[in-house]
């Protein structure tokens, strides 16, 4: 039922979504790009631009034209900070009007339909309508990929979060797109699984946006992308054709296999609504160690030797700067420095997990007594129950949320060869100086970089020392501007740094393929000249 | 000075415990088992007056299985000086009670003479509060329960020890040798550091029978059978005030 409603509505859907402010609120949480100043003053702005458009109540929902639009652009351009282009909102879309929304209450019921949130369900085909659409998950995204741009229907999933059924024999997974991520392990962790993908904004995260922007978080080092454990996937695509590949079967060699475009395509090839994910055995013992390195050569060294010593039962390799740490003291509750004696430059966090407690501790220990005596390791300490590994992982994941915390935050993700992995770090504190602190810390182990620049208000300027240069930097090296936060809106125009043209006419005639009117998340992933 | 710490091997705070199918217990295979939050605190209280200057060694000490062994290699690895441990494998038909625990802790400290015995307030598996009173009572010896604060007088072999009670704080005087309990707020137990856990491996730990020390421990009680507290019935969230009246009044019945 619930599909051929979400079809429906796609074929109905042209620009509508007109989000109200708490529903971004969350953003400024969950790392939002936004500067903490600006963003206050975004969600003000945007519902008296676009709240005169929708509802019965207003009269009859004209869009309000040109001036809007510029504050719009001024708006997104200060909140999506990067020097992002300036995006004209495409008259080729139509407006919502009350027919269409209460077309929309016809289907989704009166409380389906709200300023706030509509809930993916049916909706008669309207071949002339083009209604734009974003679709929108926990709404934790980095990079603007999940909020409107202009008037944009949202189409909010948070309604589809049924499991569907769990195979406890293979570990295989069925449910909704929206069901949130921390359920969904909590689910599979009562039958002895774990959900293939762990990340810090578990709580509010939905399985759907997590495939739909391939999201890589924690476990990566251990279990892989999710090309890999997705099995099957249920779609709707822009002309409102319900796709469904929604097996359960590990291996199918039949034909092309097209889960893998949606994957990661943010949205913008179609709108996932079911979702079928392997999820591996839950292992019984786990082991965290935080140690303290004196370089980053170290670093490196370590991660090798882990590889090789701990081998199959290395979970996790978290690697953080100390400014990280001094600013994760500063400002996450509730947790304690490790090592506080060692005033050490970086900071390395290794997880086990395997299935014998005692033989896992041994070879941790081995290891890391290895290391110390090889040099590698400063300092360390092992947790010895679960709240001293939850307050290592409470420094490693809040350090995020601490950086939002001091006031503006520049966050860059980037993949770069580990060799190289800081000296873009390092870079950027010449280049910066005094003005802003700069802060390395990420998955070294799949040599992933979150680069966070903090500083205490929003500047050009000091925008201007990072970009582009940071983006250039990244391409020089031949990395990835954005390893796993994907490109949204943020990004969408800097597709090149890191791939050929080639590349990205063939994403856009892919694109032109599956959405030929471009109403599925329009401004976002690719950049605008080739579409 | 000698200090002697009693430590317990449990289930781990973080755990979720569930009851065994067969209902004779909690379930403990492959559960993560780690040493009590209070005797870690209690550890941590000894290294610390031990690093005061107060006393000179830390012996660790556990009654359990063998595997109890690695609660007493973490209190070395925190920094204990050596361990000595009682070996028992638990009956869960026939619980091991906290006087068995007792007498055993009286026949060690009998034959180790410490000054202080410091243990945790309660286990986090059984909640008993009992150990202490108990070791206490079998030795004559003056005690100082949920400790707050301690303050050691080698000079005049006192301690002093703020308690947490009910009606707020209250401070005595203990003549030494005494018993000590830990509560939550006495300290923040330091992390196992590798250069101490690998201190640690050349450490001793002593193993010894109940019966070597002349106890007897049969246990009284049997424990019949074990069940989950009953399931809590969600909340549900109402749409309007009149669906809560109806409710009050045909469901719960207080209208």
């Amino acid at each position: 039922m619930a599909r051929r409603e979400a079809a429906r509505l796609l074929h109905r859907l042209g620009p509508l979504a007109v989000e109200s402010p708490t529903r971004g609120m969350p953003h400024s949480q969950h790392e939002s790009t936004n500067r903490i100043v600006n963003s206050c003053r975004r969600f003000h702005w945007i519902p008296s631009l676009q709240r005169p458009l929708c509802g019965p109540t207003t009269s009859g929902g004209i869009y309000e034209g040109q001036s809007s639009a510029n504050k719009a652009c001024e708006v997104q351009k200060r909140t999506f900070g990067s020097a992002a282009t300036h995006i004209q909102r495409n008259p080729a879309y139509s407006e919502l009007n009350s027919d269409d929304v209460s077309y929309f209450k016809s289907v989704l019921g009166e409380n389906g339909v709200v300023q706030d949130e509509d809930r993916v369900m049916s909706c008669k085909c309207r071949l002339d309508g083009r209604l734009a659409v974003v679709p929108q998950g926990g709404n934790t995204g980095l990079v603007g990929g999940s909020v409107p741009v202009y008037d944009e229907v949202i189409v909010g999933l948070a309604g589809m979060d049924k499991i569907i059924s769990f195979d406890n024999v293979n570990g295989i997974l069925t449910s909704e797109a929206g069901c949130v991520l921390e359920n969904l392990s909590k689910l599979v962790e009562n039958e002895g699984f774990i959900m293939p993908l762990d990340l810090g904004a578990k709580g509010s995260c939905h399985i759907g946006g997590n495939i739909s922007t391939n999201a890589g978080g924690l476990r990566f080092i251990r279990y892989g992308s999710l090309h890999g454990s997705v099995l099957g996937l249920e779609v709707v695509l822009a002309d409102g054709t319900i796709l469904d590949m929604l097996t359960t079967l590990r291996k199918d060699n039949t034909g092309y296999d097209l889960k893998h475009l949606f994957i990661g395509s943010e949205g913008s090839l179609g709108v996932v609504t079911k979702i079928s994910v392997l999820t591996p055995a839950k292992l019984p013992s786990t082991n965290v160690a935080f140690l303290s390195c004196n370089d980053y050569k170290s670093c490196q060294k370590l991660l090798l030797a882990a590889r090789r010593s701990l081998g199959e039962i290395l979970s996790a390799f978290e690697f953080m700067d100390h400014h990280c740490i001094d600013l994760a003291m500063r400002h996450v509750e509730g947790v304690h420095n490790p090592l506080p004696a060692s005033p050490y430059k970086f900071y390395v966090l290794i997880e086990t997990t395997g299935s014998d407690e005692s033989y896992d501790k041994t070879k941790l220990e081995a290891f890391l007594l290895r290391s110390m005596e090889d040099g590698l390791v400063a300092d360390g300490v092992i947790a010895q129950d679960i709240s001293q590994a939850t307050n290592f992982w409470q420094i490693r994941e809040g350090i995020s949320e601490a950086s939002v915390k001091v006031g503006a935050v520049y966050k860059y993700d980037l993949s770069i060869p580990v060799e190289k992995l800081y000296d873009i770090v390092e870079e950027m504190r010449c280049r910066l100086g005094d003005s802003a602190e700069v802060l390395g810390y990420g998955h070294l182990g799949d040599g992933n970089l979150h680069l966070n620049i903090v500083s205490s208000k929003y500047d050009d300027n000091t925008l201007g020392r990072i970009e582009p240069f940071v983006y250039e930097w990244t391409s020089a090296q031949r990395g990835s501007i954005s390893a796993e936060h994907g490109l949204g809106l943020m990004k969408a125009e800097k597709i090149h740094y890191s791939k050929s043209p080639e590349a990205v006419q063939l994403m856009a005639s892919i694109k032109k393929l599956l959405d030929p009117n471009s109403i599925l998340n329009p401004y976002k992933v690719l950049p605008q000249s080739v579409l | 000075m000698k200090i002697l710490v009693a430590v317990k091997r449990v289930v781990d705070y973080a755990v979720k415990v569930r009851v065994r199918p067969d209902r004779t217990g909690v379930e403990t295979a492959n559960i993560k088992m780690s040493m009590n939050p209070f005797c870690e605190i209690a550890v941590e209280e000894a290294l610390r007056l031990r690093e005061a200057g107060a006393a000179a060694e830390v012996v660790a000490a556990t009654v359990g299985p063998a595997q109890s062994a690695d609660t007493l290699r973490t209190a070395l690895a925190m920094g204990a000086d050596r361990a000595v441990h009682v070996l028992h494998d638990p009956d869960p038909a026939r619980p091991f009670l906290p006087l068995a625990v007792a007498k055993i802790l009286r026949a060690v400290a009998l034959q180790e003479k410490p000054s202080l015995v410091i243990l945790g307030k309660q286990a986090i598996d059984d909640d008993c509060n009992q150990t202490g009173q108990m070791l206490a009572g079998l030795l004559q010896w003056p005690q100082g329960t949920f400790a707050s604060k301690v303050i050691l007088d080698t000079e005049k072999q006192k301690a002093t020890v703020e308690q947490e009670v009910d009606g707020g704080i209250e401070t005595i005087c203990l003549d030494l040798p005494a018993v000590i309990t830990t509560d939550l707020r006495l300290n923040q137990p330091r992390y196992a550091t590798l250069p101490n856990i690998m201190k640690a491996k050349s450490k001793v730990i002593k193993k010894i029978a109940p019966e070597d020390l002349g106890v007897d421990i049969r246990s009284d009680m049997e424990v019949i059978e074990v069940n989950e507290p009953p399931k809590r019935k969600a909340g549900v969230i109402l749409s309007s005030v009149d669906e809560l009246l109806d409710k009050l009044k045909n469901e719960a019945r207080v209208l």
